[in-house]
């Protein structure tokens, strides 16, 4: 069961089913994730929202189905034609993935080093241009190391979305942050859907900031997707989503009452 | 009672299928160096990595192995009054085993793990999926120019191993047991063959260190991607590499002699 689709998917999974080994990650996914909207992509733990990203990056193949990118089908392309593909995907890793031999200058710098041909100087102001954006101008000269968990979750998100792509995958961008960062976060990804169109798909533990910030939401739910808006699915009664939020509520008390007593 | 019979099938299928898999990321890692850009900043850098930084190790050790070679050989050569023979014999095991064979497993040990540690951590930290999604193939940016320089320097290492191990030899038997100096190197020099011996050391050097430029990259790239794969990454490196040298060495060594 799935609400209404989207009008106009940018990203698309049809039937898709994957196994790591015995392991059966999906089975008949079928999610779409509309244009120029903000998609949270939710559920528990292991249930595949960090390995959907990857598919869509075409970093991981589905054993079978189909995965569109902006109409295009990428299951079946070859790593070099991915290439061309990615040209339109920024990707926002858990960890940042920053390379922690090059600075955060040359970090943000390096898909247009890689691939515009410019010459070095407007390459620098581009990416000082990207760092004033994400409100760490003066960063440039450190190393990876040197920042903070949420600093490098904001280079990270600098760097992805440098090569001015349509599509930003951020996986668990939240993660280990304090509520003023992920406040950050959270504004910086909102700005980027709504000054430059981009489509956002976020995959996400964080229900109250997923509530605040999607447009659309997609629940990852024993191998299959349950998806709407946040109002549809909170309407739905589905007791699986439902079930969702209980222990999402249920932790969050805990950490009041423990915060509480601390 | 079928079971150690079927384990060593498995095995068996196991290793040569790893073998295969070695072979196509081989292949990969050569195109990758044939392919436009090359990655000389990166080259320079790696080459520094794993070059400069071993200078101290295999120069040291080096010295220390020749010292030995040195004493133990003139100690022996002493007992039949041949002690005048001393750089031969110093020179020659050197240069055709001691120096490739060493220096491959020294630098095996000291840049080898090094940079199968620093593949598998970027691996598990995304940083090479990172670079695919910026349609970076990590392949061209990081492997290659790894495996190259552990190529490239592992000759000159071994090059330096002998020239430290011929002074450790010099300083025992020379300057400290009191043979004569110019009898040394006389000794050496009629003895050690430029083709066979020098370029046959040169040869070896080339070959280890493709292998442990091969070996490491391999292990580093297909590590799991945790702490846990990190460390298994780093001592199957030294453990493969090493055992591998010593059974490569056997073969050139033997083949050497069949085709002079
Ligand atoms: N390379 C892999 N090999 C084997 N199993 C894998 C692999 N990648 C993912 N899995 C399995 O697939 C399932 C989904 O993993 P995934 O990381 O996508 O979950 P997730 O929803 O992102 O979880 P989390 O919220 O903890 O990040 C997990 O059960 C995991 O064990
Ligand atoms: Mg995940």
């Amino acid at each position: 069961m799935h609400a209404a689709a989207p009008s106009d998917p940018h990203v698309e999974a049809r039937d898709v089913g994957l196994s790591f080994g015995n392991r059966v990650v999906f089975q008949d996914l079928d999610c779409a994730f509309p244009r120029g909207r903000i998609t949270v992509l939710m559920g528990g733990s292991g249930a595949g929202k960090s390995t959907l990203l990857r598919m869509i990056g075409g970093l991981e193949r589905p054993d079978r189905g189909s995965i569109r990118v902006a109409g295009e089908e990428i299951t079946g392309l070859r790593e070099s034609e991915l290439f061309r593909v990615r040209q339109r995907i920024g990707m926002l890793f858990q960890g940042g993935a920053l390379l922690d031999s090059l600075s955060v200058a040359e970090n943000v710098g390096l898909p247009l080093h890689e691939h515009a041909g410019l010459p070095a100087d407007a390459i620098a102001a581009e990416v000082q241009r990207r760092l004033d954006s994400v409100g760490l101008p003066d960063v440039g000269d450190l190393l990876p190391s040197q920042l903070s968990g949420g600093m490098v979750r904001r280079i990270a998100l600098a760097r992805a979305i440098v090569r001015d792509p349509e599509i930003v995958l951020c996986d668990e961008p939240f993660s280990g942050l304090d509520p003023l960062n992920v406040r950050r976060i959270e504004a910086l990804l909102v700005r980027l859907n709504q000054r430059l169109g981009l489509t956002l798909i976020v995959a996400s533990h964080h229900v109250t900031s997923a509530f605040r910030m999607a447009h659309h939401l997609v629940f990852l739910l024993q191998g299959a997707a349950i998806t709407g808006t946040p109002e549809e699915l909170e309407a739905s009664g589905d007791p699986r989503v439902e079930q969702f939020f209980a222990a999402d509520r249920e932790a969050e008390a805990e950490v009041q009452a423990w915060e509480g007593t601390g | 009672m079928l079971a150690p019979v079927r384990s060593l099938g498995f095995g068996g299928v196991r290793l040569v299928a790893e073998l295969g898999r070695m072979a196509v990321f081989a292949g990969s890692v050569l195109r990758a160096l044939l392919r436009p850009p090359p990655r000389l900043g990166r080259l320079v850098q790696e080459i520094y990595d794993t070059g400069f930084l071993s200078l101290a190790i295999v120069g040291g050790s080096g010295a220390a192995v020749g010292a030995v070679l040195g004493l133990q050989g003139y100690n022996t050569l002493v007992r039949f009054g041949a002690e005048e023979s001393l750089g031969a014999v110093v020179g020659l095991s050197l240069i055709r085993e001691l120096g490739p064979v060493l220096t491959g497993l020294l630098v095996t040990g000291r840049a080898g793990s090094a940079m199968a540690a620093e593949i598998a951590s970027m691996l598990a930290t995304q940083q090479l999926d990172g670079l695919r999604m910026m349609s970076i193939d990590p392949v061209h940016l990081v492997v290659a120019p790894k495996a190259l320089a552990m190529f490239l320097v592992m000759p000159l290492l071994n090059a330096l191993f002998i020239v430290t191990a011929l002074g450790g030899g010099y300083a025992v038997g020379v300057s400290l047991l009191g043979l004569d100096g110019g009898t040394y190197f006389t000794s050496l020099e009629s003895s050690v063959d430029f083709e066979n011996d020098v370029a046959g050391s040169g040869i070896k050097s080339l070959a280890f260190g493709a292998l442990v430029g091969l070996v490491a990259t391999y292990r580093g790239y297909t590590a799991t991607p945790n702490a846990a794969g990190v460390s298994a990454a780093t001592t199957s490196t030294v453990v493969v590499a090493s055992v591998s040298i010593l059974i490569l060495d056997y073969f050139i060594t033997a083949l050497w002699d069949v085709y002079p």
